[in-house]
């Protein structure tokens, strides 16, 4: 019989064993699933984790690691402040959607005018569109008390539905000979999200995510902001004691994932993705959450963590393609991910005792 | 625009049909905050049970065998939870959250073959007499057989809970888990107990899409119906015949904005697609406001360290 | 009915670095109220677990009426005529009186009976009971009841009551006395836990003494002094704080009309409190649990903001200011609970050193945190108080409750405040560690601080305290000097009995 008992202080060296076990174990269970699939394991391990980094076309693939990985980090270093705090918003996905609307809508505005101030304007638009998105959640929160999860998640539906009806009507391109979505970003310089150095993958939208992970790094180790997160992720009450204001706390968090959610819509719409259309957004919002917990909620991590998430994405893709795996296995591969971190997790703060049964 | 095509007859009997698989989903759900536990992981459930129910009827023809193989896939997957927040003392939030992606892409990679399939239906009930009532003949003697054990299912839980030693001992355990764990109360059990009640819930309201109210299998086709579902004993204040009411309301702004949609309304259709989860965001508002009590140990995690 | 009941015959129970129970024999006899005196850490809750069945003995026997006993479990207990009232409740706020008593029975009857039954039996007892009242509503005193008439509806043989009356005034007290001569005449058997010596003088025939685990003797309280009983419990020369006779200064806190509702569900809202605390004064406020304790240090630490005039420091409004802004006017406050409220379980000392020490340490410039400076706080405070952990980077949960307090106490005395309020400040502490806190709480109002001392403890009250009042129902009573207050004084401040009624026995 095994019994759980508490650590006297959470243990360090599990904190950073955890992920590692967690993608171990994650590997092994995949591994199972496909083989059931009826697919060879061991081809499907590596042609998902060794080929896009290391295989014949890692020189195509290596760049987009950057470029998959980029919006994950971004959001989720958002999401991770509020996490911390226990301020759960589930909505990234409709606040990245609403920054890409925001900051497209801008840039089709000034169109077919060149400017320099041009993209800093979509950015900018494209902030505070996912900033109000998530302003939503956290009014009804601050003021009535009223869930954040639920209330972010309903606009995730309702942003899905404003980006049908863009795409359709508002922000439809008018030489687009009536299909839907906007005009491409792509061809419209001033507005185009490039590369910044070519052919790495690297667009404004990934070096603002590795900004991002410097900045809550300081935030969260050397300012009493990141203090008072922390403190009332850990213990509320002490929060209160410690003078922290959890209205600002919570306008502060989700604010700033929704910021951040919003931004990395922005660059994805005006660069890898090019317009608004239908099926924009691709889940980002609700993987970053899996990067988040998968990061432990560390900037740090969450680099590691987002870069391993982009190359399940890629090789996926990869293994779509070559070994016509279905794509939804991906999504199961990270749904497990999440599962196994979870409950890995259990042994940074509890030790597995074995116990006699007592002799009477 | 036409509004006159809009049958009122025909508008109520849909809004029991629209309001079914949350209604299902949101019961279960009920039992599983009363008992202490958050399961956010309804999404994933109930599409779980969509795609188990599908097979099944298809592999079978009995729809019948569907429903049960849904309840039971709903149960499967809702112990996997129960296992991460009971054993594994893994956070409520992430854990749910963990098992709607789960539940999705599963769902997903199982429904690969039976996609555009059509089931065989489940026939409605006939009742002889009761269903020729005109008009309420129409409302509420039309219907399959499980929206019916839907409204049995409420009454049921709504007097297990008030009558019983059963539910007695499942409230004690969603007040106060530590003073049920010290009177010998098995706290554990009774919570995975229940979450594989709200499994099985959320199963078979999946199903009632897949196989009655579609009927046809598309990828995510619950399309958030299992958040609205949590949102529902919000609503309901974790009481069992306010979940009733609930569900007739959210079924009933579907239905309605559907109707709209139909009739040619003049708001475009995003919009009125909106609608269902605007309004459920409204009555969290106005439900927040009241401060009616969650079961005090909800969300909070149970060690017991004796 | 006399002869023996229950026999214990060298009971041991080992854990992890400690003995909790060593070789430890006594005898409890038919219709005996026996009391299990001893220190906190003595041993007595897990003796008394053995006999309940919730944890098993290393070794040794246990006789109930000549026959072995070995519970292996409460269930067990209980039908061999063993309940047992926990010093923490085992209730549910929300739910009503039957439906709790029926959640702590084996086989309840159907609910109707149920609530006849307590009407009845509570009656008798003289603890009435209104079955379909919400608990959640219910006085601390009247909580008690609940457990104890879900006690005697099984009808017990032996009944074992943990530190019962830390929860009662001095007229409830008296009320449960009689209840309890009313058992013994019956033939019931009490095993009575505490550490108040004059109470048990009072009520009990015998009493065993354990210190560190082990018996260490056997007396009839009637015919021994509390002195002694307290030298056999602690074993050395008991101390008593040194009180520095004061020079009390100006009105340095003032509270007039001070309301407030109270934060939680359940809890007891403030009633037009009225105080004036001068410099160098210890203020005691005693009061029985869930008469606003809680709620009066969440007013004075700013946690919940009240009218601007209803709290005054040196003359200024505070009403409405936050924890911080009251920290940098010199008033700070000590929570009582520890772990989650005035610490953070899973954070260092050092985090927690920053926790209130930011502002007058300054321990941040312009939000950007010095942590070596917090961290020398840390140290200062684990030097200063003798906080046993190997550094500052320990997480305040490994800490023992006495060293914890220590540190959070420690941590606002070192910020030299004008004003220092704690909640229970050696509520669970070890002997020592409570000493050393009270000297600390003297030595402060030795050097000018206005102290409040808010406690159940009546006994450490009328040691450190110069003057004392009562909270009771949300109202605090008039201030009276501690000097030549008597219990009854204080019973009557306290509330008397609530409007209980006296046992019809």
């Amino acid at each position: 019989m095994f019994k759980l008992e508490k650590r006297p202080q959470p243990s360090k060296l599990f904190a950073y064993l955890t992920p590692l076990l967690a993608i171990l174990a994650t590997m092994f269970a995949g591994g199972l699933l496909f083989m059931v699939l009826g697919y060879n394991p061991l081809e499907a391990i590596r042609t998902i984790f060794w080929d896009p980094l290391f295989g014949e076309f890692a020189f195509y693939y290596r760049p987009q690691l950057l470029v998959k990985g980029g919006p994950l980090i971004l959001i989720a270093i958002g999401l991770s402040l509020g996490f911390r705090a226990g301020i759960w918003n589930i909505g990234a996905e409709g606040q990245y959607i609403v920054g890409a609307i925001c900051g497209a809508a801008v840039g089709l505005a000034f169109y077919p005018m060149e400017a320099w101030f041009i993209f800093p304007l979509m950015v900018i638009a494209g902030a505070f569109g996912g900033w109000a998105w998530a302003m939503i959640p956290a009014l009804l929160k601050v003021r009535f008390q009223t869930n954040e999860i639920l209330v972010s998640l309903m606009l995730v539906y309702v942003a899905e539905q404003l980006l049908a009806s863009m795409s359709l009507g508002l922000l439809k391109n008018p030489d687009g000979h009536g299909f839907p979505g906007s005009r491409n970003l792509k061809d419209y310089p001033s507005a185009f999200n490039d590369e910044i150095i070519t052919g790495s993958g690297m667009h404004w939208g990934v070096l603002t995510a590795f900004i991002a992970v410097i900045f809550a790094y300081i935030l969260l180790n050397r300012h009493m902001l990141g203090f008072s997160i922390r403190l009332t992720g850990e213990a509320p009450r002490a929060a209160k004691f410690s003078s922290v204001n959890p209205t600002r706390l919570v306008l502060f968090c989700l604010g700033m994932s929704g910021l951040l959610a919003g931004l990395a819509g922005l660059f994805e719409v005006s660069g890898p993705s090019g317009q608004i259309s239908i099926d924009f957004n691709t889940g980002y919002g609700f993987t970053a959450i899996i990067v988040a917990f998968l990061g432990r909620l560390h900037p740090v991590g969450i680099l590691f963590a987002g870069l391993l998430m982009a190359l399940t994405y890629i090789g996926g893709e990869m293994a779509q393609g070559t070994l016509g795996l279905p794509a939804a296995a991906i999504q199961l591969f990270q749904g497990m991910l999440l599962f196994f971190l979870l409950a890995v997790d259990l042994l940074t703060n509890y030790r597995l005792k074995r116990v006699r049964k007592e002799a009477v | 625009m036409d509004l006159s095509a809009i049958n009122p007859a025909l508008l109520l009997a849909s809004l029991l049909v629209a309001a079914t698989p949350i209604l299902l989903a949101g019961i279960g759900e009920l039992v599983v905050e009363r008992a202490g536990v958050l399961n956010l992981g309804v999404e994933g459930m109930m599409i779980t049970g969509a795609i188990c129910g599908f097979m099944m009827t298809i592999i079978t023809g009995s729809p019948a065998l569907g429903f049960v193989f849904a309840a039971l896939g709903g149960a499967a997957l809702s112990l996997l939870f129960a296992i991460l927040t009971q054993y594994a003392l893994a956070n409520q939030v992430a854990s749910g959250l963990a098992l709607t992606l789960f539940g999705l892409g599963l769902s997903s990679m199982l429904g690969q073959e039976y996609v555009g399939l059509k089931p065989p239906s489940t026939p409605k009930l006939d009742i002889p007499l009761l269903s020729d009532i005109p008009f309420l003949g129409t409302v509420l003697f039309n219907h399959d057989i499980i929206v019916y054990i839907g409204i049995a299912l409420v009454a049921a839980v709504w007097a297990t809970l008030k009558y019983t030693r059963v539910g007695l001992i499942l409230r004690a355990v969603g007040e106060n888990h530590d003073a049920a764990h010290a009177l010998g109360y098995k706290v554990v059990r009774i919570r995975v107990l229940a979450i594989m009640f709200g499994g099985a819930c959320a199963g078979l309201g999946g199903a009632y899409f897949s196989l009655i109210r579609v009927p046809q299998w598309t990828e995510g086709m619950t399309a958030g119906a299992g958040w609205i579902a949590l949102a529902l004993v919000v609503f309901a204040s974790w009481k069992p015949w306010r979940v009733l009411l609930g569900a007739w309301l959210f079924g009933g702004v579907t239905v309605l904005q559907l109707n709209f949609q139909a009739a040619g309304v003049a708001i475009p259709v995003e919009y009125l697609s909106m609608s269902p989860y605007i309004i459920t965001i409204v009555v969290l508002v106005i439900m927040s406001a009241d401060k009616s009590r969650a079961p005090a140990s909800l969300g909070r995690i149970f060690h017991a360290s004796s | 009915m006399t002869g023996t009941l229950l026999k214990i015959e060298g009971l041991t129970k080992a854990y992890p670095g400690v003995v909790a129970n060593d070789t430890v024999s006594f005898e409890i006899k038919h219709g005996e109220v026996h009391a299990l005196l001893g220190e906190n850490g003595a041993g007595k809750s897990t003796l008394v677990k053995m006999i309940y069945g919730l944890v098993k003995p290393d070794s040794g026997t246990m006789l109930m009426n000549g026959a072995s006993f070995s519970p292996a479990e409460p269930r067990a207990a209980r039908a061999s005529g063993v309940a047992m009232v926990f010093q923490h409740f085992s209730l549910f706020d929300a739910l009503n009186v039957a439906e709790n008593i029926a959640l702590g029975m084996e086989q309840p009857p159907a609910m109707r009976d149920l609530a006849e039954k307590i009407r009845t039996v509570s009656e008798d007892y003289g603890l009435p009971l209104d079955p379909y009242r919400t608990v959640g509503d219910l006085s601390a005193g009247e909580r008690q009841r609940v457990e104890i008439i879900r006690c005697l509806l099984q009808e017990p043989k032996l009944l074992i009551m943990d530190e019962p009356t830390s929860v009662l005034t001095p007229q409830e007290v008296e009320i449960l006395f009689e209840t309890l001569r009313k058992l013994t005449a019956e033939g019931v058997a009490i095993l009575y836990i505490s550490h108040k010596l004059e109470e048990i003088r009072a009520l009990c025939d015998a009493a065993t003494i354990l210190r560190l685990g082990k018996n260490v003797g056997t007396c009839v309280p009637a015919e021994t002094s509390a002195r002694d009983m307290a030298e056999l419990m602690v074993g050395t020369e008991l101390q008593t704080p040194k009180s520095a006779g004061a020079d009390l200064g100006e009105v340095v806190l003032d509270l007039s009309g001070l309301s407030m509702p109270s934060p939680s569900a359940f809890g007891t809202p403030l009633r037009n409190i009225h105080l004036r605390l001068r410099a160098g004064e210890v203020l005691g406020i005693g009061g029985v649990a869930g008469n606003g304790q809680d709620e009066l240090l969440l007013a004075l630490s700013g946690e919940v903001r009240t009218a601007r005039d209803a709290v005054k420091l040196k003359g200024e409004s505070i009403g409405q200011l936050t924890p911080n802004a009251r920290r940098t006017r010199g008033l700070l406050t000590a929570p009582e609970e520890r772990l989650g409220h005035a610490a953070a379980p899973n954070m260092s000392l050092t985090e927690n050193a920053l926790l209130t020490g930011n502002v007058r340490k300054e321990l941040s410039n312009r939000g950007f945190l010095k942590w070596a400076k917090a961290r020398s706080f840390a140290e200062e405070i684990i030097e200063k108080f003798d906080v046993r952990t190997p550094g500052p980077d320990n997480a305040a949960r490994s800490l023992s409750g006495g060293n914890l307090q220590k540190f959070v106490i420690g941590r606002e005395v070192l910020q030299e405040p004008d004003v220092l309020v704690v909640n229970q400040p050696t509520w669970g502490v070890d002997a020592s560690a409570a000493a050393a806190i009270r000297q600390a709480i003297l030595d402060l109002a030795a050097g000018g601080t206005a102290v409040i001392v808010i406690s159940q403890d009546l006994d450490e009250l009328m040691e450190v305290a110069d003057n004392f009042a009562a909270l009771n129902e949300g109202r605090l009573t008039e201030t009276r000097p501690t000097q030549g207050l008597t219990i009854d004084e204080i019973g009557l401040m306290m509330g008397g009995a609530h409007g209980m009624e006296v046992a019809h026995v």
